[in-house]
């Protein structure tokens, strides 16, 4: 049994399907409504920004156990522009798209541990996990 | 795949119960579909239930915010209903604040509450 699985992120309908798939592997993990909800959520924000900014890009899921913990990760990677500004992308309210501004900010704080790798012209990728209580 | 919600009509009230999980352009098409039947009806109110929704993210959030605003601009109040507690949960955590929007625990409350205010 492969304990990853990934949707690939082109059109608005991947963000669904990648929410969808991060519900189910939420609720088979053992998480509650409210981790599912927050682990759905961040799934479509990494989603929103691959499909928005990138272009293109994938997001992978998997399950994790390791020294007696259990949690699911989260990995949200593209080959778009990246992110000039890292600092900034974590402020509450900072957008270039006109939305909230609540993504990135928002999903550090749904998840337990949230990491952002990014370089100018090769892409970014983000690292977030919920651990299992 | 284009599935679209629902929108009835009691009295002055147009009532909305979305069902299923929205994706981008269910929720554009929403936006767009309750202005217009407020236009034609001239209905003074909108509940929005979301009972059977488990998440909201940004996006619907902002739809949703729009549409009150938007809402608001033509002369109808809008009351949000039956949120449920990973919802309110994840919203905040999220950092989205719904603020000067009517809710409600469900629908029946918050027809109640919208038609005090219709007669106020």
């Amino acid at each position: 049994m492969s304990n990853r699985s990934s949707v690939e992120i082109f059109t608005e309908w991947d963000i669904v399907a990648a929410r969808q798939l991060g519900r189910n592997e939420a609720k088979n993990s053992g998480f509650g409504t409210v981790d599912q909800a927050r682990i759905t959520t961040a799934i479509s924000e990494l989603a929103r920004n691959i499909y928005l900014y990138a272009g293109k890009g994938k997001i992978e899921i998997e399950r994790l156990s390791t020294d007696g913990m259990k949690g699911m990760t989260i990995i949200a990677s593209d080959e778009g522009p990246g992110i000039p500004d890292l600092r900034r992308v974590m402020e509450d309210g900072f957008s270039t798209s006109g939305g909230l501004g609540a993504g990135m900010p928002g999903v550090k704080r749904l998840m337990d541990d949230f990491k952002v790798e990014s370089e100018v012209g090769k892409g970014t990728i983000i690292t977030a996990t919920k651990w299992l209580r | 795949m284009n599935v679209r919600i629902p929108i009835l009509k009691l009295d002055e009230v147009l009532i909305v119960s979305i069902q299923w999980e929205l994706d981008d352009q269910t929720a554009i098409q929403f936006q767009e579909d309750l202005l217009n039947k407020m236009h034609e009806t001239t209905a003074r109110g909108v509940v929005i239930d979301l009972t059977s929704i488990d998440f909201i993210d940004s996006f619907i959030a902002k739809v949703l915010g729009d549409v009150i605003s938007m809402s608001s601009l033509m002369g109808a109040k809008v009351v949000i209903t039956g949120i449920q507690p990973a919802v309110a949960i994840t919203l905040i955590e999220l950092g989205i604040r719904l603020e000067n929007v009517m809710t409600a625990l469900d629908l029946e409350n918050g027809l109640t509450k919208l038609r005090r205010e219709l007669e106020a």
